[in-house]
């Protein structure tokens, strides 16, 4: 759906092509609709955020504060930065467009006359590409004052982050964008639909969200929740990245296909003379799946199932039943050439240094555990170092003031809790050096 | 009466049930748990959280947990739980931060839980792995929150074997602030208090994750009057006094009361000394006046008491001399001059010596007057009225209207030959605007505690205490009676204040009048209407609100303080 045009022989990202492929119909209808019309549709499409959480977008829109008389405010997520994760960015590269379209359609329902474009520092790219599709949709009156001559206004604006991680974190972001630092705000008090961009009602939605939102009204809420699986319904766009043998973009209707589908089929499987180790499927926060493991799940009616890693369905439900998630669709593929204590250690060492530093957990902890996988693989393992760093993990997830808590301990946790064997393994191996050595510095 | 209780009682806040470790307490609506929990001894540990200062939730050391009554979600109604026949509670499996958990009817919060305990074992352990851990050198150490929290709540010891992260070290944040990065844990308390109190928006952090920084703004200093209060809620020793560091050990410090004599905003204070020698002073909270701050400036006053200048020896006509012949000689002196002798009295000297003051001019049927100090605002906590205690003046009628700066009226007398005496208590006569030549027509006693061009003059001196040195009150700009006590003994040859006039008074016929505090304090509640059935003992430490309807009116010079808003 979002992917129709995209890859088409001479698709181009301005205003001309998208309007040959029917572009900006969508908003022209939208703005005859009543504005909590398309709320209406949006929830009954049970559209889910595609930045990580899941959250139903519509119950999102429907916590706006719409009495205080403050003005309500838009901000696309566009700060892509989960590792994994590369979608948005292509979605801004290739048809941004379709991107300001769902936005004005969203702002319209919400009544909001200020948007904002967060996008992050490494997609200098990306924001020339957006600054000049703004001013297009601009010229064209698809946006700024007195839209298609309806009375509507509103300006959509980009701001560049400076490259942080948080920044992606809604309330960081906000800080971010109001010239802060951006430290995440604590909920209580400040949950964005109340007080968020400078202490006014705000919607943050993901860029493929908001794309969404666009066929959403295009096609109605109630067809829309057809597409998919139940409460994970429509299309998602996964990102496979890793030891396969076609990695890249694909959309598919979520929960239709499972990851063993994925990986295997459209991806083609692993590289020549290897075997799927171990398999991130939302984002390198989401808890790792070990292939070979099995889940056995309760249905509806009482019954059980079980399942292997390769039957899982790329939904948002099932991958959190089975002890991960949907994440942000990021699905990083590791055969058994890698060796899962280097690879946590790579992934402390990106958390680490992302750690905006605020709250104790998460600034103390993160440092700590990227110093432990890193002596680890610096041959100076110990044999309970692999309890010692989960045990850190633990100290840190559900204590920290925003999501990045978990962000950083769920690898260590499920790594260790997976993968403990090779954890021990990899000490006997890597502290065969003599007592007497130097430390490493 | 006059004190605050004859006032018609503060509305009653609004008082709600909470549930802290399974014991239930009626607290005013939006309490913080923290708050909640101290109402009935419940220790809820924290760094960041300051009464005084926003909340940011940041430490997360003060996590709880919280639930809520369950009800069924159609009828409203209780679910109960038949194990125990009370209401059911929902338990929210994340703990939550006490300082952002604000009282609610029918909360509930647990305090004492295993998942409790490792949390707090949690963030103890993260404070302590990048912290160098170098208390036998360190300032704070005995007041230090880490240390104290370690002990009630870390596990006591450490699984960390890594390289530490360094920081820099001694960073001269401003002329009377010192910084140690590697101590800091990043609460931003200071941060807070520059923007939010001091108004002076200079700290902040700089670099990312456990590697963050606290300094100043690039070219920025910390300079503002109020830096050394960051020091003061600096819960560990990051940031330390330039002042005070390395001259000694807090749990030395004797401990006592005082005021800040800056101005009429009367800061309360402590006074921290060892063996008659102080070594700081510190802001003592006062909801009322100023909160959990002081100025930097009041805490140099200190320093006047052992200063070079300091009056010591008891002169009578350049010749040291005893308290017995220097009174007799100022009595004669005054006798000498009958009906034309004037009282000098002072707006820095305490409720207790106007009073005997007034006596003393009442008894000379002198004219009386106090010299009035003017400064700049700065709308936090000094005030444009730079006397501590020109109200209580008007409470014990020593003056009737505001003071001048100059003393003009004094100086027409001495040049028309009318005052041939002038009884100067604790006051400068050249800088109240007396020339030199003025001070030579006249006969001077003297009562104060430093050198100058007046004490040269006086033909009697007498050494008195400064407000370190003795007891008493002062009342401050909202006519509010605040007391102050004696932190160390004053110098050899100093007299108390009330000792050297009430034996003055004696000396002048004024009959047996105690010097003693409580004694004076008897009289003093018979005579001034305004301080009608107070005691000095019962005075709270907070001090006592006086009626300030008989002075209403007057042209205060003050402008808005913290917690003063002057008269439309």
């Amino acid at each position: 759906m979002i992917f129709r045009h995209i890859d088409e022989p001479g698709y181009t990202n301005d205003l001309a092509c998208y309007q040959r492929h029917g572009g900006y119909g969508i908003l022209r209808k939208a703005v005859t609709m009543a504005p909590q019309a398309i709320i209406d549709e949006v929830r009954k499409s049970g559209l889910r955020g595609r930045g990580g959480a899941g959250f139903p977008c519509g119950v999102k829109w429907g916590l706006v504060d719409r009495k205080s008389g403050k003005p309500i405010y838009l901000i696309v997520n566009a700060d892509e930065s989960e590792p994994g994760t590369f979608k948005d960015r292509y979605i801004i590269h290739q048809d941004p467009h379709q991107l300001l379209e769902g936005t004005m359609i969203s702002c319209f329902a919400n009544n909001v006359k200020q948007a904002y474009i967060y996008i992050r520092g490494e997609f200098p790219h990306g924001a020339r590409i957006l600054e000049r599709a703004i001013a297009e949709a601009r010229a064209a009156n698809l946006c700024g004052p007195n839209i298609l001559g309806t009375g509507y206004s509103c300006e959509i604006y980009i701001h560049r982050g400076a490259g942080a991680y948080i920044c992606g974190e809604e309330t960081g972001l906000i800080e971010s964008l109001e010239g802060k630092r951006a430290y995440p705000r604590i909920k209580p008090p400040y949950f964005p639909a109340v007080l968020g961009l400078y202490q006014c009602p705000t919607i943050v939605n993901n860029v493929e969200t908001l794309c969404h939102v666009k066929h959403i009204v295009d096609m109605g809420g109630e067809a829309f929740s057809k597409i998919g699986t139940p409460n994970n319904t429509g299309t998602r766009l996964l990102c496979v990245s890793g030891h396969v043998q076609r990695p890249g973009y694909y959309e598919f209707e979520v929960g239709k296909i499972t990851l063993g589908e994925l990986l295997n089929e459209v991806c083609g499987g692993p590289l020549p003379g290897r075997k799927f180790k171990a398999v991130i499927p939302g984002g390198s926060s989401a808890k790792v799946l070990k292939f070979g493991e099995t889940f056995t799940l309760k249905n509806k009616d009482g019954s059980t199932r079980t399942l292997t890693v390769e039957d899982i369905p790329m939904d948002f439900d099932t991958m959190a039943a089975c002890g991960t998630m949907g994440g942000s669709g990021g699905v990083i593929v590791m055969d058994d050439s890698v060796n899962m204590v280097e690879a946590l250690a790579n992934i402390n060492a990106f958390y680490a240094h992302e750690s905006c530093g605020q709250c104790t957990p998460c600034r103390e902890g993160s440092l700590w555990m990227k110093k432990i996988t890193t002596r680890m693989v610096h041959d100076e393992a110990r044999a309970e170092d692999g309890t010692l760093v989960k045990s850190v993990a633990d100290q840190i997830a559900g204590r920290t003031i925003c999501a990045f808590g978990e962000a950083c301990s769920w690898p260590t946790q499920s790594f260790v809790a997976k993968f403990g064997e090779e954890f021990k393994e990899y000490a006997a191996l890597k502290n065969s050096k003599s007592a007497d050595a130097l430390p490493i510095v | 009466m006059n004190v605050v209780e004859s006032m018609p009682p503060p509305p009653k806040p609004d008082l709600i049930t909470v549930n802290i470790d399974g014991r239930d307490v009626a607290v005013p609506k939006g309490t913080n748990a923290i708050e909640a929990a101290r109402l009935v001894g419940v220790d809820v540990p924290f760094y960041c959280y300051h009464p005084k200062l926003s909340v940011v939730g940041n430490c997360r050391m003060c996590l709880i947990e919280i639930g809520m009554p369950a009800v069924d979600p159609a009828t409203k109604a209780p679910i109960m739980d038949p194990a125990t026949g009370k209401q059911r509670i929902n338990w929210i499996p994340r703990p939550q931060i006490g300082c952002a958990t604000n009282a609610s009817p029918g909360l509930h919060i647990r305090t004492n839980t295993p998942q409790i305990k490792d949390c707090r074992e949690g963030v103890m352990e993260f404070l302590l792995i990048n912290h160098p851990l170098d208390c036998p050198i360190c300032d704070q150490a005995g007041e230090c929150k880490l240390q104290e929290q370690a002990t009630g709540y870390g596990r006591g010891y450490s699984r960390f074997i890594e390289q530490k992260v360094v920081k820099p070290k001694r960073t001269q944040l401003g002329p009377r602030v010192t910084l140690d990065d590697e101590r800091c844990i990043l609460c931003s308390r200071c941060i807070r208090f520059c923007k939010e109190i001091a108004r002076d928006d200079v700290l902040g952090f700089i670099d990312r994750g456990s590697y963050s920084t606290l300094t100043c703004y690039p070219g920025k200093k910390l300079t503002n009057n109020y830096s050394l209060n960051t020091v003061d809620i600096c819960p560990v020793g990051a940031l330390t006094s330039t002042d005070f560091r390395f001259k000694m050990r807090v749990w030395f410090l004797k401990q006592t009361n005082s005021i800040d004599t800056e101005s009429s905003v009367g800061a309360n204070t402590v006074v921290w000394s060892r063996e008659g020698i102080i070594y700081r002073i510190t802001p003592r909270r006062n909801d009322e006046v100023n909160d959990t701050w002081m100025s930097d400036s009041g805490r140099e006053l200190y320093k006047q008491v052992r200063s070079s200048d300091r009056l010591t020896a008891i002169r009578v006509n350049g010749i040291d001399s005893s308290l017995d012949v220097a009174v007799q000689a100022a009595a004669e002196l005054i006798r000498a001059s009958a009906g034309a002798v004037a009282v000098v009295g002072s707006g820095r000297s305490s409720v207790e010596e106007q009073f005997l003051t007034h006596k003393l001019a009442k008894l000379l049927q002198a004219p009386a007057g106090i010299v009035s100090r003017v400064g700049e605002g700065d709308g936090i906590l000094i005030s444009a009225d730079r006397n501590p205690n020109v109200r209580g003046a008007l409470v014990t009628g020593l003056i009737q209207g505001l003071p001048q700066p100059k003393l003009e009226r004094l100086a027409a007398g001495i040049d028309a030959g009318t005052i041939r005496t002038v009884v100067a208590i604790n006051e400068d006569l050249v800088a109240a605007g007396l020339t030199p030549a003025q001070l030579a027509k006249v006969a001077i006693v003297y009562l104060g505690t430093h050198v100058q061009p007046t004490t040269a003059a006086a033909r009697v001196v007498i050494p008195t205490l400064t407000v370190f040195e003795k007891s008493g009150t002062f009342v401050n700009q909202q006519f509010r009676l605040q007391k102050f006590a004696k932190a160390v003994p004053g110098p050899a040859g100093a007299s108390d204040d009330l000792v050297a006039l009430s034996r003055l008074l004696a000396a002048l016929g004024g009959g047996a009048i105690p010097s003693e505090i409580n004694a004076l304090w008897s009289l003093m509640a018979e005579e001034v209407p305004a301080l009608k059935t107070i005691a000095f003992g019962r005075v709270p430490a907070t001090g006592l609100q006086l009626d300030p309807a008989p002075w209403a009116g007057l042209p205060y010079v003050e402008g808005e303080t913290l917690h003063y808003k002057p008269a439309p």
